[in-house]
């Protein structure tokens, strides 16, 4: 039987997509003011940052109402509350991008430490561990999910190849800290942008197969045989 | 675009933000007051049963009231079609308004009201006739004989009140023959047969298990585009599933009126908070 409540849920995932854009965005065009040295283009990341925020607000009103309204079971429980979680790690995703975006506009002014290359490549990395673990949620895709997962080993190791590079650069010319450290801040936010995305793929995988796989990496391996259907 | 000769794809391909999401939903259309009630008191003999209603009911909207036994909603409800006219020794105080016709004088065609405000009872009533003659009898005694226009009103109405597929090959049986949940549906499409504005529901769950339940619940959210519909129950959980605006009843006052999003997540009053979370009495 085709349920009314499910029109309602479609809502809720539709904004929680738009959201994600948006998140993923900010993620890409923080990363662009730095590698291209163009301050213009930071002009759209705060109010972005404020939709994302209102969205958050928005999306967690319309959960809260259907959890209200309905006391959903099953599937439809463990979509709102994934959801609620979801919000959360989406929002602080913009949070960390603005913080990327104020640390490139400080570096942009004053010459390069070196060339980027490793911080443009850990950026598509993680945007793309966002797009993947909200697609994994809302496709119900957990081998999708579980491929994020296993990228954030990636992600740490680009943060620390950054960090040792960046250290010999300081070690040998002190003027170059300031900086340095900026860059390393910028790796440190994109390292935890890509926690944020681990935890949207676990939050999908606990929608998907009712599993709670947090904290326990080990364990998030995909059930044998083929993966059971809640 | 290229950093230090090698492609860094992604970079290129983002697009443009979007500002033109607007920030918040815009604010709902006003509602149309489709039913006014304005202080509206009503006694069986000494006893008063409601004490100053005042409330709306919205055009192409649920209402629903809520409360526990005793509480005045049955009454309530029975006053908007004036079926209480039926039991001797009441008498009412304040005013109802459909449109902008006060149907509480006394001196109202109670057989056009209730044209108008047709109702489906608690216990589901099919008369000991056919499906097609149980949906068709409101007609009839309007005085329509045609049978092809009686019919095109009976499947259309059994079509309305989602059951046409399950009786369309069995018309002329029994209506007593049917399900409970079946039987409810029967009778939703009898007062849907007379083109009402407004229909009325006492309790139309509380015998019924919970798909036949389910399948009213999404029938009504079906008609809400064709008629105002006003519900009476004290499955609070039915409330805040299906309807769009609900009152909290008791002891003959209405204790709140809200949106039904607000009504069920952040009540105004103590004594609705304590009666939908449970700690009531």
């Amino acid at each position: 039987m085709e349920r009314h409540f499910d029109e309602e849920l479609e809502v809720i995932r539709r904004k929680l997509v738009e959201m994600g854009g948006l998140a993923e965005q900010l993620i890409g065009r923080s990363i662009q003011i730095l590698v291209s040295r163009d301050n213009t283009l930071s002009e759209e990341v705060w109010p972005a940052e404020q939709i994302v925020n209102q969205k958050q607000i928005e999306i967690d009103e319309g959960c809260l109402e259907l959890l209200a309204r309905h006391q959903p079971m099953a599937t439809d429980l463990r979509f709102l509350v994934s959801t609620l979680r979801i919000t959360g790690e989406l929002e602080r995703i913009a949070d960390q991008a603005v913080n990327i975006t104020e640390a490139a506009l400080v570096l942009i002014v004053r010459p390069e430490v070196k060339p980027l290359i490793d911080i443009p490549r850990m950026a598509t990395l993680a945007s793309g561990m966002v797009k993947d673990s909200l697609d994994a949620f809302v496709r119900k895709d957990t081998r999708l999910a579980r491929a994020v997962l296993t990228r954030d080993d990636q992600v740490d190791g680009y943060k620390n190849q950054i960090f040792r590079e960046l250290l010999t650069y300081m070690l040998s010319d002190p003027k170059t800290i300031e900086r340095a450290i900026e860059l390393i801040l910028i790796s440190r936010h994109l390292e935890r942008i890509a926690d944020h995305a681990t935890n949207v793929a676990e939050d999908a995988i606990y929608y998907v197969e009712g599993r709670d796989v947090r904290h326990h990496a080990g364990e998030a391996a995909a059930p044998s045989g083929e993966s059971r259907p809640f | 675009m290229e950093v230090m000769g090698e492609e860094v794809e992604t970079l290129d391909k983002l697009p443009q933000i979007r500002l033109d999401t607007p920030a918040r939903p815009e604010s709902l259309p006003a509602e149309k007051e489709k039913i006014r009630i304005e202080d509206f008191s009503f006694w069986y003999g000494k006893t008063k049963a409601l004490d100053g209603i005042t409330s709306r009911v919205y055009q192409n909207r649920i209402t629903a009231y809520i409360g526990p036994s005793g509480c005045g909603k049955s009454t309530f409800l029975r006053c908007l079609n004036r079926m209480n006219d039926l039991i001797p020794h009441t008498r009412w105080e304040g005013r109802i308004f459909l449109d902008e016709e006060e149907i509480s004088r006394p001196s109202l065609d109670l057989t056009a009201l209730r044209r108008q405000v047709g109702m489906v009872f608690q216990k589901s009533n099919p008369f000991p006739k056919t499906i097609f003659e149980n949906v068709a009898f409101g007609l009839r005694i309007a005085g329509e004989g045609n049978l092809p226009k009686l019919s095109a009103a009976v499947e259309e109405s059994l079509k309305q009140a989602a059951l046409w597929e399950e009786v369309k090959d069995k018309l002329e049986r029994s209506a007593l023959a049917l399900s409970g949940g079946q039987q409810q549906r029967l009778c939703i499409a009898r007062a849907l047969a007379v083109r009402p504005e407004v229909i009325l529901l006492d309790e139309p769950c509380s015998q019924l298990d919970p798909i036949s339940t389910a399948k009213i619940e999404e029938l009504l959210l079906d008609l809400k585009s064709r008629y105002t519909i006003v519900l009476v129950t004290h499955n609070m959980q039915q409330a805040a599933r299906v309807s769009d605006f609900s009152g909290f009843f008791l002891l003959g006052q209405l204790v709140e009126f809200d949106d039904t999003r607000k009504l069920f997540t952040t009540p105004s009053d103590k004594r609705t908070e304590d009666y939908i979370t449970g700690r009531f009495g």
